[in-house]
């Protein structure tokens, strides 16, 4: 047996698995509503990150971590991570933390496969610096809208007021230089 | 020699939170959720409590010395005169049904955001000073002390309740948990500690008349510059009339429509639908000094709301007209509904709302004698009235976002549907649980739309963010219709987070598009220069 072929056979256990370690920063209270609310709408964030492990889970399995193919899962999780309380070190860490859910697997009688899962992590390792990437771009999105906001309303406002005068298009500001 | 930690042991990163109880556990204020504090001149405009300049990341909140008392004695004048709020503080069998409800617990996941929490915030207070198990069992019965800590605590989440009401949908004593964070904040405010984003709007619609501050003569000027761009995309020239004494109907819309994209499109729909209907008897003005539908005193007191509520029906009778028509706004609804007639009514000056056009009595609003633009709309297009080209909207794809104090306040659910079906040809729901009275908040509602607090407005509007982008992969939508001008203005920031390619829009906005004037010239864009369906290759001088 391969480690694929055990990590397909093990998916169901091990994503629920992964995800109970996600919801594993929220409060009890918080816990149980992301777990059991099944309706995507009523509960988009345990929906959102359970299909985004789920996918992600396929693309390390299926495709050795392939960037392209893990950006859609990864920006599906981290996105809304990246606007919850954690720092970044707990919003990323359930990449890394997969490592020991390969780990604890293998350790159950299939030492055999250890050669493959170092090949994994390292994947994993390449996977988790692309998740920061991700998240800088989220948190970045965040202060960039921030900004944008400021500037429509105040530069709208003084344009429609007539309070301001812009060059137009194809306008030059010194038709001849006679200096 | 020391143990060396085993790489698994390296990565595990203990997250679990605390698992104190609620009471014991402290509240952090954290960058991105709470909004900047009332500066002192915007206190002070309106006179109230306590100018100073502070900070909410402040150790000292510079209070008075008995600040509790003032609080506590606050809390005991309410109790005494709104019984709702006595049996909201009462009748709680915290039963949990509304803590799954509310869009900033379903984005955050803090359980201080579950509504039966948030009001528990309150509630231990009432326990613990207005009760006998409370003043005898403290802890025990539910009850707590006063400290700065804990006032600390209600003011950080009483700026995290939207006042959306989904949660009372779902009480089965109906509780009214927007009511419980309102005398949150009329406490709050007992010591000045309202938020700037809310209080410099009081401070400006008091003195001027709107949020913003906007003098009459710029009020005007940026309403004519709408009349520039009409003119420009359609060849016809509307003119509004300004402070026109003896029209017969007063216009009043919230300034966001005028000052902010993309409400400015919006404005720029009600002005072509005025002008169309001008030859048909619509005898219709704007107002430079009722120049706010919004009411951002309702954020901050009720006697507030009531003072910035009451220069709506001033202008009204100083005019002389007959009838109020508002615009596409959120909680100005709710007021105007639920609470302009006991504020400032009865409106006996006015007269019974008849469109002059179809001579519909409009008889729900019989009573605050002012009519919602989108129910006098579909009246005008039930009885066939206007001259519509819907395909000039063929290149959006919509869906509905029911602003939650016209559903949730006033039961408007079919006026705004019907109007968008007809100027449009392409219009998809989202799914049932987040629409109509089930519908999730902008995230951004009650005041709460400022800069500072991004993050927080990015979590509460994730459930709304959620259902748009299942329809934008599914049916292709790509406009947000919304009839607020709150969402108006936080709803294309969210979308440019959670579904960048969808775009939002006010409802007149699309009938601005369809509606065929007389005497236009073929047009080639819609109010926002974009080219319309089909003419994307055709420039001007072609025509």
């Amino acid at each position: 047996m391969t480690l694929r072929d055990l990590l397909i056979k093990r998916k169901d256990d091990i994503v629920k698995e992964w995800f109970d370690l996600v919801l594993e920063a929220y409060p009890d209270e918080s816990k149980d509503f992301f777990r059991k609310q099944q309706n995507r709408f009523a509960n988009p964030m345990g929906h959102n990150i359970r299909e985004g492990i789920s996918g992600l889970y396929d693309v390390i399995v299926d495709h050795g971590c392939d960037s392209e193919k893990a950006a859609p899962f990864l920006d599906q999780i981290i996105r809304i991570r990246a606007i919850q309380e954690f720092p970044p070190s707990v919003a990323l860490a359930f990449v890394l933390e997969f490592k020991e859910l390969v780990r604890r697997e293998v350790s159950a009688g299939h030492e055999e496969l250890s050669e493959e899962v170092n090949k994994l992590e390292q994947n994993l390792d390449k996977l988790a610096l692309q998740a920061f990437d991700v998240y800088m771009g989220c948190r970045e999105r965040i202060f960039e809208l921030r900004v944008n906001e400021l500037r429509n309303l105040m530069f709208g406002a003084l344009e429609r007021a007539n309070l301001v005068s812009f060059p137009a298009e194809g306008e030059k500001e010194v038709k001849e230089n006679k200096i | 020699m020391a143990d060396i930690p085993k790489p698994e042991e390296l990565a595990k990163i203990d997250h679990t939170p605390p698992e104190t109880p609620w009471m014991e556990t402290p509240t952090v204020f954290r960058d991105g959720m709470w909004c900047y504090g009332a500066k002192p001149q915007n206190i002070e405009a309106v006179g109230m409590p306590n100018p100073r300049e502070w900070s909410p990341k402040d150790e000292d909140w510079k209070l008075p010395d008995n600040w509790k008392e003032i609080v506590l004695d606050g809390m005991k004048d309410r109790l005494g005169k709104f019984r709702s709020f006595k049996l909201f503080m009462d009748i709680c069998v915290r039963c949990g049904a509304c803590a799954d409800k509310c869009h900033y617990f379903i984005g955050s996941g803090d359980p201080k955001n579950m509504p039966v929490l948030r009001a528990e915030l309150l509630r231990s207070l009432y326990r613990k000073n207005f009760t006998l198990g409370g003043k005898l069992f403290g802890k025990l019965a539910g009850g707590r002390d006063l400290t700065m800590d804990v006032f600390k605590e209600l003011w950080y989440y009483m700026f995290q309740c939207s006042e959306c009401r989904r949660c009372s949908v779902f009480c089965p004593y109906g509780i009214d948990t927007a009511e419980i964070t309102m005398m949150g904040r009329e406490l709050i405010n007992l010591l000045g500690c309202n938020i700037d984003w809310i209080q410099a709007p009081v401070a400006n619609c008091y003195r001027t008349g709107n949020h913003l501050g906007i003098q009459p003569h710029a009020y005007v000027s940026m309403i004519e510059f709408f009349c520039d761009e009409i003119e420009d995309v359609t060849g016809v020239r509307v003119n509004p009339t300004f402070n026109r004494k003896g029209a017969e109907i007063l216009f009043i819309t919230p300034s966001g429509d005028v000052f902010a994209d993309p409400g400015t499109y919006t404005a720029m729909g009600y002005l072509m639908l005025f002008h169309y209907l001008e030859s048909m008897g619509l005898d219709i003005t704007w107002s430079t000094y009722a120049s706010e539908g919004g009411n951002f005193g309702f954020f901050t007191s009720h006697e507030m709301a009531k003072r910035l509520n009451a220069k709506m029906y001033a202008e009204a009778k100083r005019l002389g007209v007959k009838w109020i028509l508002g615009g596409e706004c959120g909680h100005m609804w709710r007021v105007v509904h639920q609470y302009m007639d006991t504020f400032n009514g009865p409106a006996d000056f006015l007269e019974e709302p008849v469109s002059p056009i179809t001579g519909t009595k409009f008889e729900n609003a019989k009573s605050t004698k002012m009519v919602h633009i989108c129910e006098f709309t579909a009246d005008l297009i039930r009885h066939n009235k206007l001259n519509l080209d819907p395909s000039r909207n063929d290149n959006l794809v919509v869906t509905f976002h029911d602003s939650c104090n016209p559903s949730r306040g006033m039961g408007f659910f079919e006026e705004p549907r019907y109007v968008i079906k007809n100027v449009c040809n392409n219009f998809y729901e989202m799914p049932s649980n987040t629409i109509r009275e089930e519908t999730f908040c902008c995230g951004s509602g009650a005041g709460l739309n400022a800069g500072e607090n991004l993050e927080l407005r990015m979590r509460g509007g994730l459930p709304r963010a959620n259902a748009v982008k299942h329809v934008h992969e599914k049916h292709g939508v790509n406009m947000l219709a919304c009839i607020c001008a709150i969402d108006r203005a936080a709803l294309p920031t969210l979308m440019e987070y959670w579904v960048p390619d969808v775009e939002v829009t006010g409802v007149h906005e699309l009938v601005g598009n369809a509606l065929i004037l007389e005497g236009e010239k073929k047009r080639t864009t819609d109010l926002r220069g974009e080219p319309l369906p089909g003419m994307e290759d055709i420039e001007d001088e072609d025509l």
